[in-house]
């Protein structure tokens, strides 16, 4: 039955839907009934961002736990993008002749494109991950709801302080991605063809403006907020003991990647009208 | 079979009526989807007074302490704090109200990153943020005490028993010197020694603090010891309100039963 409308069938069609047809309406439902939730949650949480008391003791401790704990993760993640990318462009550019692109191929590749992506799906899993568990795990032990009883607002003390610490520390672990990826890349290249840094990085960033790698690397800071608010979204409505924190975990990293991947589409398209 | 019972009109004392209630509950209505918690139900407490609220697993204990203090909506009534009705006010107004009360949850709900002299900490950080940290230690220690929990500063939640827990949940209840206490279960699954000590414990704060307590339990020896009144639920609606007393001299089938069983 579509909702709201109740047609006589003929006899011959009245046969039970497959159970994947008759979910459905409630996987529609539940898809527009998960943004609503989101959007008020977001709504909450920014009110109370901007109102005091603010939390900066706990913005503090969420700036280590985003970004400090974060960057020997991120910067092995760039270390090893730097190397793929050097041996699969040198081969590429080595077919064509333009081996001497290589510097300018790497960097841009990496400034552009890897490094903010790889920056995110890490910090996605790693961070995701564990404010989804953390904030789920204090939400079915009720200490979400101890700390609501004190008096203390949850989205300023919880979700804004972790959400602005993403944001925050994004576009600077992205810088730490960008650098380890460029030198592990220029040492791969170097062992086959030897090539100064210095060289390495002229020619690399010849012509380059601050509009080619400003925009990719704050971008990330789109990346933080998305992961932020999913995973503390996630983490604070759970319910269900054990198997609801393993859920808002799960669900944190999943769609955290998701959202931040279907993101980079629009400001991919963004930064390419408003920096060309 | 269950015994089949008439629900009387709620008895109040009349000199209760007399005095300013504190907490105020007027006609409260609660479902959770097809299921009622509570259906109607009137209750007021005043000034260092202590109200147990008796009943079955199941029967809305703990959702009326949740809608007292606000973290649950009612579908309809009021909830009134010294004369302010609280359903659907705004977060920061309602955390204005809240200063006034503490809670202890049934499980004591303790921060598990945090040590227990944080736990206990944690209101006057928020909320005493003019206070030294020396005077800070000095009150955290102070709480500690009151609840026989003095010398355990650093130890973890995880390192401490169940009845240790409820005793740093209660101090942490106590930290800004609330007006209105409200306990759920504050015995539940402890050994009768330890269900002991924190009904004197309760008891002693009462009667030095003055505070207006509604105490959820199903420990009928514990209401018994430390409330004023008793006010016994069943399915969703205040079966009897009134003093031991009251409820040992009733003839209400359910009434009789329970303190049977009890």
């Amino acid at each position: 039955m579509v909702a709201g409308v109740n047609l006589p069938l003929p006899e011959r069609r009245n046969r039970p839907l497959p159970s994947a047809v008759s979910s459905v309406p409630g996987l529609v439902n539940g898809f527009f009934e998960w943004f609503g939730s989101l959007g008020i949650f977001f709504w909450q949480v920014l009110k109370a961002t901007v109102t005091p008391p603010y939390e900066w003791r706990e913005l503090i401790r969420q700036l280590d736990e985003v970004g400090s704990k974060s960057f020997p993760l991120v910067a092995m993640g760039g270390a090893a993008i730097g190397v793929i990318i050097s041996l699969e462009a040198r081969y590429s550019l080595s077919r064509f002749g333009a081996k001497s692109m290589f510097p300018a191929t790497l960097v841009y590749s990496v400034i552009q494109v890897m490094g903010p992506i790889i920056t995110g799906l890490v910090v996605s899993g790693r961070v995701g991950a564990g404010i989804g568990a953390e904030l789920a795990s204090m939400k079915v032990t009720e200490q979400i709801d101890a700390i609501e009883a004190s008096a203390i607002n949850p989205y300023r003390l919880l979700a804004a302080t972790r959400i602005l610490a993403c944001i925050l520390m994004l576009p600077l672990l992205t810088l730490a991605t960008d650098a380890c990826a460029l030198m592990t890349g220029w040492f791969a290249q170097t062992l086959v063809e030897p090539l100064s840094f210095h060289q390495f990085i002229s020619s690399g960033f010849n012509g380059a403006t601050f509009n080619a790698f400003l925009p990719q690397t704050f971008k990330t800071a789109m990346y933080g907020l998305v992961i932020g608010l999913i995973a503390c979204f996630e983490g604070m409505r759970t319910r269900g003991g054990a198997e609801g924190v393993g859920r808002a975990a799960t669900n944190s990293v999943v769609l955290g990647s998701l959202f931040l991947i279907l993101s980079d589409v629009v400001l991919v398209k963004f930064i390419l009208v408003f920096f060309p | 079979m269950p015994a089949t019972y008439e629900i009387p009109v709620m008895q109040l004392n009349p000199e209760q009526d007399r005095r300013v209630a504190v907490v105020a509950v007027e006609n409260l209505h609660k479902s959770f989807g097809d299921h009622t918690v509570l259906n109607g139900i009137s209750l007021r407490v005043s000034r260092g007074e202590t109200l147990a609220v008796l009943g079955r697993s199941g029967t809305g204990k703990s959702v009326l302490l949740r809608l007292i203090i606000g973290l649950e909506t009612p579908d309809s009534g009021s909830v009134c704090i010294h004369g302010q009705n609280i359903a659907g006010l705004a977060l920061d107004r309602m955390g204005e109200i809240r200063k006034k009360m503490g809670f202890l949850f049934q499980h004591a709900a303790l921060y598990d990153s945090l040590t227990v002299g944080e736990n206990v900490a944690f209101p006057l950080v928020h909320h005493r943020r003019k206070m030294s940290r020396s005077e800070r230690g000095d009150r955290v220690n102070q709480l500690l005490a009151e609840v026989g929990m003095k010398g355990n500063l650093d130890k973890m939640p995880s390192d401490i028993s169940g009845g240790m827990q409820k005793r740093v949940g209660l101090a942490r209840a106590l930290a800004l010197e609330p007006e209105i206490l409200l306990l759920d279960e504050p015995t539940a699954g402890l050994d009768p020694i330890s269900s002991g000590e924190i009904d004197d414990l309760i008891l002693k704060l009462q009667r030095e603090h003055q505070m207006a307590s509604i105490i959820v339990t199903h420990d009928l020896h514990s209401a018994r010891t430390i409330a004023d009144r008793l006010a016994l639920l069943d399915q969703g609606n205040v079966v009897i309100e009134g003093r031991f007393e009251d409820l040992q001299q009733s003839d209400i089938g359910f009434v009789k039963e329970f303190l049977k069983q009890s």
